[in-house]
């Protein structure tokens, strides 16, 4: 399937562009961003219905909202390969006067970019206020979003997913990237949040799970299952199972990741399990 | 001076009411959001004239900040409001991050500020927004006197790119500016030239130091009094002009002395012109249960307070 194939490239480069831009500043977040790299690409460079260029009101295309914004990375080389902004610009990563901040922001008009993200919890609550936008408009296209799973612990989550269900906002993609992990460890022992699914359904969403959550038809399956079942009355949510660190034998089953950029040494090595695919920036 | 006459009294959260209306007649992209206070905030009308264009979002404050600031992305003018407690303190980070930092049309409409929401005591009474909210880049800060500027304030501020902070209060109080009258962002209104003080006044205390005036008027002292809706941007010049003209000032406003009016007059007269300056203002502190009137006389807050506040600059000069 030489589709999946194109798509399995730009997820590899996407990988070594997260690695080599966190360890030029020594800071960032390497492994959620790997852990939902394919995702990420799936739905830059498959799912989403895009217009050329960018403008902030997004009308007549979908749109994607990341609350968990400290994956900045994966979000920055993703945008930049579909070519939001020049691909060179990623190294700027982190440093003075660049559009590319430690945490997403419009503040330096990085295109692409349509909300600041990064105080965790307020994602969904704007993803929600751009979908009813989209429905006064009249504007069939949908909203996707990104939420850490340990975000969920913020509360404002819980206001916006009762809202969203008691109004039936059914144009709305959530998507929860379930990958156990948080900066003190398991979300099991740093404060469980029990059966996520039972939760959301609860609240009145329709819930889907996707299980291999870095397999790239799993997730192409997964969300057009989920785009079907949009515009039915209900709020979306899918519970993508990932692995943190993932491509990277190392950085993978552990939560040491989370916040840490690799030294030269470990940026060889897992630089040398991903081939370059489209050309390093 | 210029004597003012009260129209009737009336409460300038029903001048943000009487506003709403309008825009919802005028402005098809101005859409209201509201935390279980339409009663209180007198949006009723719009929400009968436009359902879809009303988000009751009930008791949940930090998702409605979220949602006004996604509302925007899409060309929605979205006007969130509840009291200036729950629209400010309980939700700064939101504020912070989805509105002011992603400098989005947003316009926070608070009613209930101060003191005079009266028996519901401190827990609702805040009087520390202004400094919240000024301190924000990029955040205008208007806090407006009676509901005829009140009004006029929200269908300015409509016209206005960039994110708001509309501060107005629960009682009725005097109603004296013009019906008709043309709001300006930033631009102070001189209400009546003198020459020995300036007293600078913000909300509710503007009505009162025109009282305060003609109490010195009759004792011969002549007052000059500016009413500053605009608390950020600060109309600097008109500041400036005066205290150059009358040699002191008296700053009032229903706010705590830190982080209000006050202290933003008093960085501009230290950089510019060092000005004695008094503060007619809460003395860091809480509010409490009681009626508008009483909590005014108790925490200094009216024309009695500005008179004394007035003589006591004057023997600075």
């Amino acid at each position: 399937m030489p589709e999946l194939n194109k798509l399995q490239d730009i997820v590899t480069q996407t990988r070594r562009d997260i690695l080599r831009m966190v360890h030029k500043v020594n800071s960032g977040h390497p492994g959620g961003s790997l852990g939902c790299t394919e995702f990420f690409v799936a739905l830059y460079h498959e799912l989403m219905e895009l217009k050329e260029g960018f403008d902030m009101d997004g009308e007549g295309e979908d749109l994607f909202f990341l609350s968990n914004g400290h994956i900045s990375p994966v979000y920055y080389s993703v945008l930049a390969r579909r070519g939001y902004f020049p691909v060179e610009e990623l190294n700027t990563f982190r440093l003075i006067n660049s559009r590319l901040q430690g945490h997403p922001t419009t503040h330096e008009g990085l295109p692409g970019i349509r909300i600041a993200s990064g105080s965790l919890g307020q994602g969904m609550s704007v993803a929600l206020g751009a979908a009813l936008a989209k429905k006064l408009n009249n504007d069939d296209h949908l909203i996707y979003s990104l939420h850490g799973d340990g975000e969920l612990q913020e509360g404002q989550n819980w206001e916006a997913i009762m809202y969203a269900a008691g109004n039936k906002v059914d144009n709305i993609i959530s998507t929860i990237d379930l990958n156990g992990k948080q900066i003190d460890g398991a979300t099991d022992d740093v404060l469980p949040m029990g059966d996520l699914k039972a939760k959301f359904e609860a609240f009145g969403w329709d819930v889907l799970e996707i299980k291999e959550g870095n397999n790239l038809e799993a997730i192409l399956a997964g969300m057009k299952d989920a785009k079907s079942r949009t515009g039915k009355g209900k709020p979306v949510c899918v519970l993508l199972h990932t692995m943190m660190g993932n491509g990277v034998d190392f950085m993978m089953h552990t939560h040491a990741w989370h916040g840490k950029a690799p030294n030269d040494e470990q940026l060889e090595n897992a630089l040398s399990q991903n081939a370059e695919t489209l050309g390093d920036y | 001076m210029t004597k003012y006459i009260d129209q009737g009294k009336n409460d300038t959260r029903s001048g943000y009411g009487a506003g709403m209306t309008e825009l919802g007649r005028t402005n098809p992209n101005v859409v209201a959001l509201c935390a279980d206070l339409v009663g209180s905030l007198k949006i009723q009308p719009f929400i009968d004239e436009n359902p879809d264009r009303f988000f009751q979002v009930g008791i949940a404050e930090a998702n409605m900040m979220g949602l006004a600031a996604g509302l925007t992305i899409g060309g929605k003018i979205p006007f969130a409001s509840t009291f200036a407690n729950f629209a400010t303190g309980r939700v700064y980070d939101q504020i912070r991050q989805s509105i002011a930092y992603s400098g989005k049309n947003v316009k926070i409409c608070a009613s209930h500020a101060g003191v005079t929401l009266g028996e519901d005591g401190a827990t609702h009474q805040i009087l520390e927004d202004i400094g919240l909210m000024k301190m924000l880049p990029g955040m205008v800060v208007i806090n407006p006197c009676d509901y005829n500027q009140t009004k006029a304030a929200t269908l300015a501020i409509a016209d206005y790119e960039g994110p708001v902070y509309l501060r107005f209060g629960r009682p009725k109080v005097a109603n004296f500016t013009p019906v008709d009258q043309k709001f300006e962002i930033g631009k102070a209104v001189m209400l009546s030239e003198g020459t020995d003080v300036t007293i600078v006044a913000t909300g509710h205390l503007v009505w009162e130091s025109l009282i305060a005036a003609e109490a010195l008027e009759s004792q011969g002292i002549s007052a000059e009094v500016i009413n500053i809706h605009t608390i950020k941007p600060l109309d600097k010049e008109a500041i400036l002009k005066s205290v150059k003209k009358t040699g002191c000032i008296v700053s009032a406003e229903e706010h705590n002395h830190l982080g209000g009016l006050g202290e933003s007059i008093s960085r501009v007269l230290a950089k510019n012109h060092p000005t004695p300056q008094e503060f007619v203002a809460t003395n860091d502190t809480f509010g409490e249960s009681g009626t508008p009137e009483q909590l005014m006389e108790k925490y200094g807050l009216n024309n009695k307070a500005i008179v004394n506040a007035v003589l006591k600059v004057l023997e600075r000069k």
